[in-house]
């Protein structure tokens, strides 16, 4: 190809993905076809979780042995008693909610609400590292060290909210989140860095990053960081009380101003993304590197940005968590938070709304689960396969579509799935 | 495409940037060596190696006497010398291989500092270092044969681990081995397929059918541990490869008992070292592989079927994924524990590219990486002040510097991670 009709040629598709960045932001499809794929996703996860339920358990292999009617029975009852209890332990006993609302006693109408609201409690961290993922998605970045960059965004909550004392709680605790902003925006920066100058792929240095932020925390916890008269155990010292985000009611209802916080920040990134210039140029790189490039945008700048401000978002997870609700940073802090998000941001389309969405659903996923936990024996490593089958269905809606026989949308109705390769884009 | 690939290899041997930096590298080594042990040694420390890991009769040697800081000031010269001569001629092909030298040489220079007027136990070390890198060398392997033909596989980690709970499961139920090990194999393979459906078939991003595989195998394994493992012994007690010394081999001094006197599981290791390395580099059948995963056009053009290459790739991967996974419940616990695997497979994947995504630089590397690994929990006996956890981290800082070039920039295959699509 010649110089010109190369110019040519970027002009044309440069053209092309302003428009369709343009109309990404533009365009209302109907909500029905956005969450057809999400839903009915969500739906066979469910179902295929029934399945492994239903093989995994004792009383159903003694009923099939009793006869095939008792084998089905039981199987009925080991779906129905399991997910019944996880609605109840994520949305509380609808018998008991409308009893407290007629009694009218509001202590017993807040216990009665209170697992939902700890279904928003759990889902708080999810919508900030469901942002993370999602932000770097919107650049063409896969950023896999959400779980890092929230452990250092953690350590460093922690490390402000313990260390500075007599500070008023209006200053101390915004302080100790921008901390936490900061220790993972540090960690998302040196991926970010290293991509924009030698091509390193964020991919494998974030996984690296991860595995540096474990070793590093598990060192500052056993050392420098440690609790004093704590023995050998690996945990830090309490915050300080003016750094607590607060909690609105008594224990041990734990619903916290962190979930509003969430959905303020989520706001802010929608914002960022889609109504600033900056928002269009990082969405645009995100799109077509190469045309981004011959526009004259500057694409190493916006890799550095989107991973740095990606991190920062991963570190408010851990600081929330620090600050809300363990008030002490510990090894065990994240279980699994970092790649869960990864799966609850493709749910969500990438979109700081989807997001919430996602985070929602998996929030209450999560707590649910642990209930169940408790009343029927079934671990809580469940969600984690359900989370996996969901995952693996919105990345593939051509699965979801053969098995339902819905139609293949036109060109472009679809949300495009990220789908950047290792090289990065050479 | 291919234009990029015949430039690139020319830089590479030409770069005057990279010759100086390396140099620099190993000069600034030198200096590391001299600066924090031989300068903070005592004259009259003496460094005892004990070169046999014990319980052993034959291939015994005899401990090693060094003067510690007279031996100190030796690794300075050699490794000064080195990076002299990079300087001024430079290694050229040689370098990375140089690279390896010199950074092994800082180690030994390490323990020697850290075991100075004590003595250490070098033969068991090396020993246990062999056995720490099996999943980390496999792991690696496995990734190399993926992404060789052009699938990034990060659920290698995923697989091991499923591997593992599945060969714990069903060596403890037929009290056999080998069913174990076929079983682990077979676990693992069984997610490959899902890998390989997932990213050549139905074209989704690679890294997202890793993470999902990871996901999956990580909820999977800790479910059914939670569920039957932990709470009926008689599911979670598989039996154990033992040791099997190589007649003859085992009997070499230092060596023997190093390398020679370990489970199938080291000897699986070197045997698919040679098979991997001359099956990719040497055969038709690893011309073709590796052409899928530069450039599937041009390969689909000269009749090689690329879908089939890559799903027969990701398989073997899988294949070789699933002997590492057995490794941790077979071939050294004798149990299966929640999350077990500790993210080994990463740590393979980080060895593949440091290993620049061939079978004998990773091998090298996830040598490197056990080593590493074994040096961490020794560190507390050998009473340095050194935490352990700043041992563990080297790897990935290293894999960092490696990939951002600064020590020779990798290369990668050129269409690893492109779904392929026939027009």
């Amino acid at each position: 190809m010649t110089q010109d009709n190369e110019n040519k040629h970027n002009f044309n598709k440069l053209n092309h993905v302003a428009e369709e960045v343009l109309a990404d932001s533009t365009k209302k499809k109907s909500i029905w076809q956005t969450m057809l794929i999400p839903a009915l996703a969500i739906l066979t996860g469910l179902i295929l979780g029934a399945v492994i339920i239903i093989s995994t358990s004792e009383e159903v292999y003694t009923g099939f042995q009793q006869s095939f009617g008792a084998g089905l029975s039981a199987s009925w009852s080991a779906v129905a008693n399991s997910y019944s209890s996880l609605f109840k332990g994520a949305f509380g006993d609808p018998a008991y909610i409308i009893e407290s609302l007629r009694s009218g006693d509001a202590l017993e109408i807040r216990r009665a609400l209170n697992p939902f609201l700890e279904s928003l409690v759990v889902a708080t961290p999810y919508i900030f590292a469901g942002l993370a993922v999602a932000l770097g998605f919107r650049a063409g970045l896969f950023n896999i060290g959400v779980e890092g960059q929230l452990f250092m965004g953690a350590i460093a909550a922690t490390y402000v909210g313990y260390s500075i004392k007599g500070l008023p709680g209006f200053i101390h605790m915004p302080l100790a989140l921008l901390a936490g902003a900061a220790g993972g925006a540090i960690w998302g920066f040196v991926p970010g860095w290293l991509k924009a100058k030698t091509g390193g792929h964020e991919v494998i240095n974030t996984i690296m990053m991860n595995w540096i932020a474990f070793r590093l925390t598990e060192w500052l916890l056993t050392g420098p960081m440690t609790r004093p008269n704590a023995g050998r155990i690996p945990v830090s010292p309490i915050i300080e009380k003016s750094a607590e985000i607060p909690q609105f009611f008594k224990a041990p209802i734990r619903f916290h101003l962190g979930f509003f916080i969430a959905l303020a920040v989520a706001y802010l990134i929608y914002w960022l993304l889609f109504k600033t210039t900056w928002g269009f140029n990082l969405r645009t790189v995100g799109a077509n590197p190469r045309a981004a490039k011959y526009a004259g945008m500057n694409i190493a700048r916006n890799t550095i940005m989107a991973m740095t401000i990606s991190g920062a978002l991963a570190g408010l997870a851990g600081a929330n968590q620090v600050l809300a609700i363990n008030r002490s940073m510990a090894i065990g802090l994240s279980s699994g938070y970092g790649f869960d998000s990864i799966a609850l941001a493709l749910l969500g389309n990438s979109h700081p709304f989807g997001v919430i969405l996602g985070a929602l659903f998996f929030g209450v996923l999560r707590n649910g689960a642990t209930k169940m936990m408790v009343t029927t024996a079934i671990p809580i490593d469940i969600i984690s396969i359900l989370q996996a089958l969901i995952l693996m269905f919105v990345a593939a809606p051509a699965i979801i579509r053969a098995i339902y026989r819905i139609r293949k949308p036109k060109a472009g109705d679809e949300a495009v799935v990220f789908a950047g390769s290792w090289g990065g884009n050479k | 495409m291919a234009s990029t690939i015949i430039q690139r290899k020319k830089i590479e041997t030409v770069s005057p940037t990279r010759k100086l930096v390396m140099g620099i590298v190993f000069v600034v080594i030198s200096g590391l060596i001299l600066l924090f042990f031989a300068l903070n040694s005592e004259a009259e420390w003496i460094t005892t190696f004990v070169m046999n890991p014990g319980g052993l009769e034959r291939g015994l040697a005899g401990d090693w006497v060094l003067p510690t800081s007279l031996t100190l000031y030796v690794l300075v010269g050699l490794t000064l010398g080195m990076g002299i001569y990079q300087l001024l001629r430079g290694f050229g092909k040689q370098t990375n291989a140089i690279l390896g030298v010199v950074v092994a040489l800082f180690v030994f220079a390490f323990l020697t500092w850290a075991a100075g007027g004590k003595s250490l136990n070098l033969g068991g070390m090396l020993s246990s270092a062999v056995l720490l890198s099996v999943p980390i060398t496999l792991g690696a392997f496995s990734g190399v044969l993926c992404e060789r033909a052009g699938v990034v596989n990060i659920a290698i980690e995923g697989m091991m681990l499923m591997a593992s709970m599945v060969g714990a499961l069903v060596g403890s139920i037929t009290q056999s081995l080998i069913i174990g090990l076929l079983a682990s194999i077979a676990a693992s393979v069984l997610l490959a397929l899902v890998h390989a459906v997932l990213s050549i078939k139905y074209k989704i991003n690679q890294i997202i059918s890793g993470t999902v595989i990871n996901i999956f195998s990580a909820g999977m394994t800790s479910y059914i541990s939670a569920k039957f493992l932990q709470r009926y012994e008689y599911l979670n007690g598989p039996p154990i490869f033992p040791r099997f010394p190589i007649p003859l081999l085992a009997d070499i001094p230092i060596i023997g008992p190093i390398l020679f006197n370990q489970n199938i599981f080291v000897y699986a290791m070197f045997i698919l070292l040679i098979v991997l390395q001359v099956a990719l580099f040497r055969t038709r059948w690893g011309l073709r592989l590796r052409s899928v995963g530069e450039h599937p056009k041009a390969a689909d053009t000269l009749g090689i079927n690329v879908f089939r290459t890559r799903y027969m790739a990701v398989l073997l991967g899988g294949v070789v994924a699933g002997i590492g996974g057995a490794f941790f419940t077979l071939g050294s616990v004798g149990r299966f524990d929640e999350m077990m695997t500790a993210g080994k497979g990463y740590i393979g994947l980080a060895a593949m590219v440091f290993g620049n995504w061939t079978p004998i630089g990773s091998f090298g590397a996830g040598m490197l990486f056990g080593f590493a690994d074994s040096i961490a929990t020794k560190l507390s006996i050998l009473g340095t002040t050194i935490p352990p956890q700043f041992m563990s981290m080297a790897p990935y800082i290293t894999t960092m510097i490696v990939l951002a070039g600064i020590v020779g920039k990798g290369q990668m295959p050129a269409a690893d991670g492109e779904p392929y699509e026939k027009e």
